[in-house]
């Protein structure tokens, strides 16, 4: 006898449509709660889709004022990818093009290119206030903002001289994916990174050639270029996960959020095979200890009050526990949890000059939190949240590897492992 | 003691679907003095209940030719007068692996005949056309058919009739006929807002009523014999596809697909019904199993589209005088003068027909009322648009002119609705903007425009001026507030909880033969907030 295979008849699967209409999205959107323009999530996601399938007419150009914080997802209790939705809506039926601001501030790696062979000449007159007034004048990129200084010598420039060949003599391996940020504007962060893995016992390899997640060329509409950045890039990373057999690890929050899931719900681009070996640093090494393969000795001196702040795309990865897990860790750290709040700078959205008061405003509280709680420095895990919080806040922020780097005994985190 | 008794009207008009407010129109604008009485309220039966397909009359070339030369007139007429309830989104006849593809060049040849224009598509170009069609395809004729909103129709020829001095009177039921000898001098009316009842008279009364009309024509004494067809559709969450999409063969059940405003709709079912059933509605679990099994055939996504609701209407088929059994069954348009038919002077029943066809079933009783009253004036309801569908040069893009703003929804969605007339809805402060109907772009300032000058008398007449709990929560979010606006402007608390209770079970009336998936989820989560947290109770129902 044939085998009937039950199958659900009738269920949805547009995802749109598994709306209840709670409206909880709304309560958690940060835009919202600033700026009156901005539709809310549930109008301009799964209620405005249905719009726009009726005629593509009822698109609204407020969408753009989403900031892909992606807290509406973390807040639906029905699973709909509100963010993904908004987001897609924009790539579909935006009639807006790019401008070159948005291009300048899109392309980051190219910009970086250029910014770091000149760091000196481009940090000195990025910092100008004449200069900063014709940009915001010119290019609408607003003048409160700095621009992260840019380093002399690159990343992969230092690793390649000093780094390279040390590795090799680790019997573990990963690969890392250092971003832009990294790369063009603190390598600090990528030597801490260097220093802990070693320690661990891992040697760090750069990937063949890392190109930008391509974040910022989503959000400014430059689709087409980040979408050929994403299938190079999957490639990359497959041939350290699946020819290699390396996991590939990373420091920035929303580079790896971008990778793991933008690249498949926005752009289209296929990552199932390397997807769940593309991870955090933080979240990489709590494995290991939670696993019991993995001890860190710290310093016996170490003594610091620190908060952290968990950014949107943490928050939606689920992933601040592990940062937060190995700070805690650190004897001697005494740490403070900020309420997870956005900080409002959403990337490149904050350097607009559109944008620049909807950004602070969205930021306030979080604010008023940090210099409330009287630490030493604030802790997160991605740069632009860094960024915001230490031009708006008298607080230094520093990431939780960077911390851990500070904090840990390479020594004895050695000799662990090697008994 | 009723002031009525003084004034005669030159004709008096049973029934607020399409045809009576179509006929109410056309005797106004032809000088007579009129009123239109309605039960409940307007586009209540068989009108708002089918497919609001624009026929092009293309289903129908085959097997009626006569039905389909008269489809594809009144299309090209409501394309001009009634713009703003019509979308032109041309419509695709499938030839499935299962048809016979010979089908078709018999089916474009009787098309052309009846001066219905058509396309033979090559399959590949068809899905191109329409991605949601069947991709296994094997045939595609392109046909002029469309949209039509039934409710918006019917409002505008109520206003249009309004406008040239019509008296209307809805929630006011029939409840005889009254005579002078073989004469019929007016009406018997129950008004159902003071429970109470009311005379009118006039020199003639016409029985537009649809398929009650048999009901109406007991009143008079007449017989006519009537075999209501119940129909039943299916109303999705949201539009899978552009075009309409037909099976090329002969008429069958559930092989259109319509897309209608946010929604597209799958139908029909038929199914004869006794007399007694016409107002117990219901859509049985085998309907429905019909209807997605044939619908998935033309629109394979269909499968896994949210149902929002099952509705069933009831088509008036009048039996032919010389045949009482009911064998020979006309589908066309049946007008009676019934001095001729039963000797009873000044009672006229117009029946029959379909939605496509009710301002020529309109102009043909009109012609005969005129011809009664010796009135010689010309119909001119072909050439006149309606209110709302003056062709206006504001496209939907710029009705919302100012982009960064949240009414930009709301705006265009009035535009969408109401046509030229949107401009009389407030807006621009951010009260008339705030939504009342977030899934269908409901503003304040468009809902307190349907309650003043809309003839609304309870939240489901609402629904049917602005979509008011039409969308995907079915009423979840918007029938609190609406009700509060009602309120506010006409009725007594008390009773604003009744209507509140009447709407949301008339919403799961709908949704209860389709209630799984995120339908059930939804309609828990209304009976949370409406009985946990409003305490509402049955007994208000």
């Amino acid at each position: 006898m044939k085998k009937e295979i039950f199958k659900p008849y009738n269920v949805s699967d547009n995802n749109f449509e598994q709306c209840v209409k709670c409206t909880i999205c709304t309560v958690y959107c940060p835009v919202l709660e600033v700026n009156p323009d901005y539709p809310g999530p549930k109008q301009s996601g799964p209620d405005g889709e249905r719009m726009r399938l009726k005629d593509p007419e009822f698109y609204d150009e407020a969408l753009k004022l989403c900031l892909n914080c992606k807290r509406c997802e973390v807040a639906c209790p029905s699973g709909v990818k509100i963010g993904d939705i908004i987001q897609s809506a924009r790539i579909k039926y935006s009639k807006s093009k790019p401008k070159l601001r948005d291009m300048i501030l899109a392309n980051t790696d190219i910009v970086g290119t250029m910014a770091s062979t000149f760091a000196p000449i481009v940090n000195t007159a990025v910092a100008l206030k004449p200069v900063r007034k014709v940009m915001d004048s010119v290019l609408k990129i607003d003048h409160h903002r700095m621009f992260p200084k840019y380093t002399g010598l690159r990343f992969e420039t230092w690793y390649r001289r000093y780094a390279e060949k040390k590795q090799k003599e680790f019997k573990k391996h990963v690969s890392y994916f250092h971003g832009c940020y990294v790369n063009y504007n603190f390598p600090q962060l990528g030597k801490d990174l260097i220093k802990i893995m070693n320690a661990a016992g891992y040697g760090v390899h750069l990937l063949e050639k890392e190109k930008c997640c391509g974040v910022a060329l989503i959000s400014n509409g430059l689709i087409k270029q980040a979408t050929k950045q994403a299938k190079h890039n999957v490639e990359a990373f497959k041939k350290s996960i699946v020819d290699k057999n390396m996991p590939v690890i990373s420091t920035s929050s929303t580079c790896i959020f971008t990778i793991r899931d933008e690249y498949p719900h926005l752009l289209g681009v296929k990552n199932e095979e390397i997807r769940d070996e593309s991870e955090l640093a933080t979240r990489f090494l709590f494995r290991l200890i939670d696993e019991g393969k993995l001890k860190l000795a710290f310093k016996k001196n170490y003594k610091k009050r620190i908060a952290y702040h968990t950014p949107c795309h943490m928050e939606k990865l689920g992933w601040s526990i592990y940062s937060t897990t190995l700070l805690r860790m650190i004897p001697g750290l005494e740490f403070v949890n900020l309420e997870s709040q956005c900080c409002g700078i959403a990337g490149t959205y904050g350097f607009k000059k559109e944008n620049y008061e909807t950004s602070q405003e969205v930021g306030k509280p979080l604010f008023e939190q940090i210099e409330k709680s009287k630490v030493d420095f604030v802790a997160t895990d991605c740069e632009t949240c860094k960024w915001q919080i230490e031009m708006s806040t008298s607080n230094k922020v520093q990431h939780p590897v960077s911390i851990l780097a500070e904090a840990i005994d390479v020594e004895a985190t050695m000799k662990l492992w090697q008994e | 003691m009723n002031k009525n008794r003084s004034k005669e009207y030159d004709v008096i008009i049973i029934g607020g679907g399409a045809t009576g407010a179509g006929t109410a129109r056309d005797c106004a604008m032809r000088g007579l003095s009129v009123l239109l009485v309605e039960r409940h309220d307007f586009a209540t039966g068989a009108t708002g209940r089918n497919h609001g397909l624009l026929h092009s009359g293309a289903r129908y070339a085959v097997t009626d030719h006569e039905s389909a030369a008269e489809c594809i007139e009144e299309n090209m007429i409501l394309r001009k007068i009634a713009n703003h309830c019509i979308e032109e989104n041309d419509g695709l006849f499938l030839t499935l692996p299962e048809d016979d593809i010979a089908f078709q060049s018999q089916f474009v040849d009787a098309c052309s005949s009846a001066g219905i224009s058509t396309e033979i598509i090559d399959p590949k170009l068809a899905l191109q056309m329409e991605p949601s069609a069947n991709p296994d395809l094997i045939g595609a004729v392109r046909v002029p058919d469309g949209s039509v909103d039934p409710f918006r129709l019917t409002m505008s020829n109520a206003l249009d009739a309004r406008l040239h001095g019509t008296d209307i009177l809805t929630q006011h039921e029939v409840t005889d006929i009254l005579k002078e000898q073989d004469r019929v001098i007016g009406v018997e009316l129950f008004d159902h807002g003071k429970k109470e009842k009311v005379n009118y008279y006039g020199k003639i009364v016409c029985n537009a009523a649809g398929i009650w009309g048999h009901h109406i024509a007991n009143f008079a004494g007449v017989n006519i014999n009537m075999f209501p067809a119940k129909g039943s559709l299916l109303i999705f969450g949201h539009r899978v596809n552009k075009m309409v999409l037909n099976r090329c063969r002969k008429p069958a059940n559930a092989d259109i697909l319509v897309p209608g405003d946010t929604i597209c709709l799958i139908g029909t079912t038929s199914e004869r019904i006794p007399i007694e059933e016409i107002d117990n509605m219901y859509v049985s679990k085998d309907d429905v199993d019909v209807l997605i099994r044939e619908g998935v055939k033309l629109s394979p996504s269909l499968a896994t589209t949210r149902i929002l609701r099952a509705y069933a209407g009831v088509r008036p088929l009048v039996a032919a005088d010389d045949d009482p059994s009911g064998r020979s069954i006309s589908r066309g348009i049946v007008l009676m003068d019934h001095k001729e038919r039963d000797g009873l002077e000044g009672f006229v029943t117009i029946t029959g027909g379909k939605l496509m066809t009710y301002r020529l079933m309109a102009e043909e009783a009109t012609d005969l009322i005129c011809k009664k009253l010796s009135v010689d004036k010309k119909c001119e309801t072909a050439s006149i648009p309606l209110p709302g569908s003056e062709k206006s040069e504001e496209t939907l893009s710029n009705a919302g002119n100012k982009i960064y703003t949240g009414a930009s929804i709301t705006q265009k969605s009035a535009k969408d609705r109401h046509g030229s007339l949107a401009h009389k809805i407030a807006n621009g402060d951010s009260n008339e903007d705030s939504m009342v109907c977030e899934c269908e772009g409901v503003s304040i300032g468009e809902v307190k425009y349907a309650i003043n000058e809309l003839h609304v008398n309870n939240l489901i007449d609402l629904r049917r001026r602005t979509r008011v709990g039409m969308g995907t929560c079915q009423g979840e979010l918007c029938a609190c507030r609406a009700a509060g606006l009602l309120c506010e402007s006409m009725e007594e608390a008390g009773k604003a909880k009744d209507d509140l209770a009447n709407f949301l079970q008339e919403r799961w009336k709908g949704m209860s033969p389709i209630a799984w998936g995120e339908t059930i989820n939804e309609i828990q989560f209304t009976s949370w907030i409406y009985e946990g947290i409003y305490g509402l109770k049955p007994e208000n129902n």
